[in-house]
């Protein structure tokens, strides 16, 4: 029957989508640069979902347009019904249990990679992220200078070393996001948000205010310049003592489309 | 003039809104006064009298166009005027403005004054394109744009999705169960008029000084209980929509359940009917929790409550867990009568049952008790206890079973039918692929580490679009083509539609489809401003979504004109088997002039000899009499 070649050539179709599209989705630069471990992790989390996704996507397509190929009305179908095919209980077993499963599994995967971005590390740094309408500043305790605490606008950390940041926010919510990091957290008023990261690659990177905080928002930009921990004592050296005057915007606005180095 | 101002209608409201200010302007100077500010110096506070007046206005206006008549004279124990169904269906265009208790009247009151604020919205969406067609400031500035996409937001999910389900709803439930009108028909009339009060709240905020509110249709604290008196618009705009909904749902219910015809089982109801019995139930239990966030953000501005005042022991996240708790059911009360209307679509036009019947409303009741277990995967990234996000992933991802076997059914549905390619079955179709693509998105954001990287950028505005334009609208025009000479009695243009369907397919994924690199890219949403790296794809998507505008005119044209003049319907062009379509379109004023009776499923396509519903007369004389004389009274 023509049927079953017409069938056979949409299956090898399909099977040649779902290649064509994996193979895309590791030829698009999805992603800016990966400079922390965390972002090398939540890639590889992000290309299996991709991958499980494409062939569930094409099955949908082709199932549609194969129908409107095959089983569209022909003249004088005008008045032809369907054959009553009410259902059928092992297919719809089958398309529950299938997708529950896959569904748990990506889940259960993604958990281990939340667990290996999070875990606590055998010694890590701490440095306070102040958000204010529309500036950030960057706190350094006597833990991480050796001295005096150093308050600075620019966000210097030292490369290979696991950093905690602790996020207080002055007035309204902000979220404190570095793209190339893949790591983002809500800065609150009145409680301290925490997170860790792992910078991994030199260069300097984005910080951006991904929550509404008002008119200058989409200003609400600073930068991250992972060094080496010479130049990291350095720097906190070269700052002792130095602290920001509230509501300082400088560096905020320079930084606006500072693309990630490299 | 002096009946006029009496009798109900737009005089009268106008009269008892200037009577609003007064009071609000009274009310306000009393309570200023006798708190201490002297009588004649700083007795006039314009926020004040601004946020009275936005409760008061609305309220004495739904009192003066008659809203509330029937039960003010009911309560003041004077005559009550009988219902002499004179105020059934409409004779002339402007019987559309005006209280009236016809359901189907109210369907298209609903549908067509939600189709305008679709209108509103896209025109405003566009105005945001063109500002992101380019980095840096082209036409306005950060706090007009902060309000264009708040008001773009507000006005399509409050005033546009929500209510234009609830009029199509509106039109068919009654027919399709076999009855003559809704439960409540007063109170159907007055969720309606609360819709426009609504609009004219969430668009006059444009006018309020300090611009539209601007914190988002989500409306955060503490940014939203410091924001500009605009916010107040929102507040009380979203409790006059949140009210229409309420009252809407529950009429749905008491509707399906006790005005089914004489043999409609609940396994013989059309899915459609199923999908607004499920959506009513979210949306009764979730809507009183918008209501609450906003009354709390009202209370704070207003009053200094402190609520979510951080310094004053208000706690800011509590904020987003009452907010979530509406507004994730939410996505599904936008999401599940689109799924009734495919349904019903797919069946007819492919001429086969819908596959696994009882699966596709079981699924539908699982999805209702899930989404209430999922709200917190908006705030992983919030600051919440690390542990709640993940019980979260897991229901989040769980609730992605019942959707993927509506999914499913609906793709064996197509299999071996006889399919009809008409502009409503493209659309369904469309729907299939398109709102596939936002599940697998939203499979995705429930990836706790995948989800920290692109919450609350353009990977999210890309998701909720595919979820609500490919989702959503896309079943909105199939349900809009599907039931439009059973609403207008009238068919549309074939062929003008179905270049509505590729234009709007094409275009549409052209515009959100690269939103989700943008996303994954790092640009955050609700700026204004952007990284020059972005500027290719951003023109591109601009231009895009010009043209995406645009294909809408192709829609409105058909619609006009073949309201206007098109061919006049046959009572069932589709041949279906459901009972909106076994009567004259449209429909006879109190819908059956012989009383229904169910005796078969909805979807028996193909089945020989099977019938869903008669009109026989049935073995009990007496019932039929009584049905078809109430029914017959009215008409000369």
């Amino acid at each position: 029957m023509g049927r079953q070649r017409q069938l056979i050539l949409t299956i090898a179709a399909a099977v040649v989508a779902v290649a064509i599209g994996v193979v895309l989705s590791y030829v698009i630069h999805w992603f800016p640069v990966q400079a922390s471990t965390q972002a090398h992790n939540t890639d590889r989390l992000f290309h299996v979902l991709v991958d499980a996704s494409i062939p569930i996507f094409v099955l949908v397509v082709t199932v549609v347009l194969y129908c409107a190929w095959q089983f569209r009305m022909k003249p004088g179908e005008e008045l032809k019904d369907g054959p009553p095919i009410h259902g059928n209980t092992r297919l719809e077993v089958v398309w529950t249990t299938i997708p529950a499963v896959i569904l748990l599994a990506l889940v259960s995967y993604s958990f281990v990679i939340l667990h290996d971005n999070e875990k606590k590390p055998a010694r890590e740094i701490h440095v306070g992220v102040t958000g204010q309408q529309f500036a950030w500043s960057f706190q350094y305790p006597p833990s991480v200078t050796g001295g005096a605490p150093v308050e600075s606008d620019q966000l210097y950390l030292p490369e290979g070393e696991s950093v905690q940041f602790a996020l207080h926010s002055k007035d309204v919510i902000h979220a404190f996001w570095i793209p190339a990091f893949r790591l983002q957290e809500d800065v609150v008023p009145g409680i301290t948000v925490k997170y860790r990261a792992t910078p991994d690659r030199l260069g300097t990177y984005p910080i951006v205010c991904n929550l509404l905080c008002g008119l200058g928002h989409s200003l609400m930009r600073a930068t991250v310049h992972v060094v080496p921990r010479a130049q990291f004592q350095q720097w906190l050296k070269s700052h002792a003592g130095a602290t920001v005057a509230g509501g300082s915007s400088s560096g905020a606005t320079t930084s606006t489309t500072a693309a990630a180095a490299g | 003039m002096a009946a006029r101002l009496r009798a109900p209608g737009f005089y009268r409201a106008g009269w008892m809104m200037a009577f609003g200010v007064a009071f609000a302007t009274g009310l306000t100077w009393v309570v200023r006064m006798s708190t201490g500010h002297s009588t004649f110096k700083h007795f006039i506070d314009g926020e004040a009298i601004l946020t009275v007046s936005l409760i008061a206005v609305p309220l004495l206006f739904l009192v003066g166009i008659g809203g509330f008549d029937y039960w003010f004279y009911w309560a003041a124990g004077r005559k009550t005027r009988a219902e002499d169904h004179s105020s059934h269906g409409a004779r002339s265009w402007k019987d559309y403005f005006r209280i009236n208790t016809d359901h189907k009247v109210i369907g298209v009151q609903y549908t067509v004054s939600s189709f305008f604020f679709l209108l509103v919205g896209g025109l405003i969406a566009m105005l945001m394109r063109a500002e992101l067609a380019a980095p840096g400031a082209q036409f306005v500035d950060a706090n007009t744009y902060n309000g264009l996409f708040s008001v773009h937001a507000s006005l399509l999910i409050f005033l546009f999705v929500i209510p234009v389900f609830a009029g199509l709803g509106n039109f068919v439930i009654p027919l399709m169960i076999g009855a003559p009108d809704m439960a409540f028909p007063r109170l159907n009339a007055l969720s309606f008029w609360l819709l426009p009060v609504a609009g004219a709240l969430m668009l006059g905020s444009f006018f309020a000084p300090g611009g539209a509110f601007a914190d988002g249709w989500t409306a955060y604290a503490p940014l939203s209980t410091n924001a500009p008196v605009g916010q107040t618009f929102f507040a009380l705009g979203v409790q006059f929509a949140g009210a229409s909904s309420i009252m809407t749902a529950l009429n749905f219910l008491v509707t399906i359940i006790t005005m089914r015809a004489p043999g409609m089982s609940f396994f013989r109801m059309p899915l459609l009917v199923w999908a607004n019995f499920a959506t009513s139930l979210l949306v009764v239990i979730a809507t009183p929790f918008i209501a609450a966030s906003q009354f709390f953000v009202l209370l704070d501005r207003a009053l200094g409550f402190n609520f979510f005042n951080a310094a004053k022991g208000g706690d800011v996240l509590m904020y987003q867990h009452v907010f979530w708790f509406y507004s994730h059911p939410a996505v599904y009360i936008m999401m599940l009568p689109g799924f009734g209307i495919i349904s019903e679509v797919l069946a007819v036009k492919a001429r086969k049952p819908i596959f696994g019947y009882r699966m596709m409303a079981f699924s539908l009741l699982a999805i209702v008790a899930l989404g209430f277990t999922v709200w917190a995967h908006h705030m992983f990234t919030s600051g919440m206890a690390s542990w709640i996000r993940i019980p979260m992933a897991v229901t989040t991802a769980i609730i992605a079973v019942p959707t993927g076997i509506k999914i499913f059914s609906w793709l064996a549905t197509l299999w071996r039918g006889v399919l009809h390619l008409d502009t409503a079955m493209l659309f369904a179709l469309g729907f299939l692929t398109t709102f596939t693509l936002g599940g697998i998105s939203g499979v995705m954001l429930a990836m706790i580490p995948f989800d920290i990287h692109v919450s609350a950028t353009y990977f999210i505005v890309a998701h909720i679009h595919y979820v609500l334009f490919g989702g959503s609208l896309m079943t909105i025009f199939a349900g809009v083509y599907y039931w439009f000479p059973k609403m207008t009695g009238r068919m549309y243009d074939e062929r003008l539609g179905k270049w509505h369907f590729w234009t709007t397919f094409v275009l549409f994924n052209l515009t959100f489809g690269p939103m989700h690199i943008l996303g994954l890219q790092g640009m955050p949403r609700r700026v204004e401003d952007y990284a020059s790296k972005f500027a290719d794809l951003n023109l591109f998507i601009s231009i895009a979504s010009f043209a995406l505008g645009l294909s809408t005119l192709i829609f409105l044209y058909n619609m006009v004109t073949s309201w206007r003049g098109g061919p006049i319907a046959a009572s069932n062009p589709w041949r279906g088997m459901t009972l909106e379509w076994q009567v004259s379109s449209p429909p006879p004023i109190f819908n059956f002039d012989k009383l229904p009776t169910v005796v078969g499923g909805p979807y028996e396509y193909g089945v020989p000899g099977a019938v869903h519903g008669t009109f026989a007369p049935t073995p009990t004389p007496a019932t039929v009499g009584a049905g078809s004389g109430v029914a017959r009274a009215p008409s000369e």
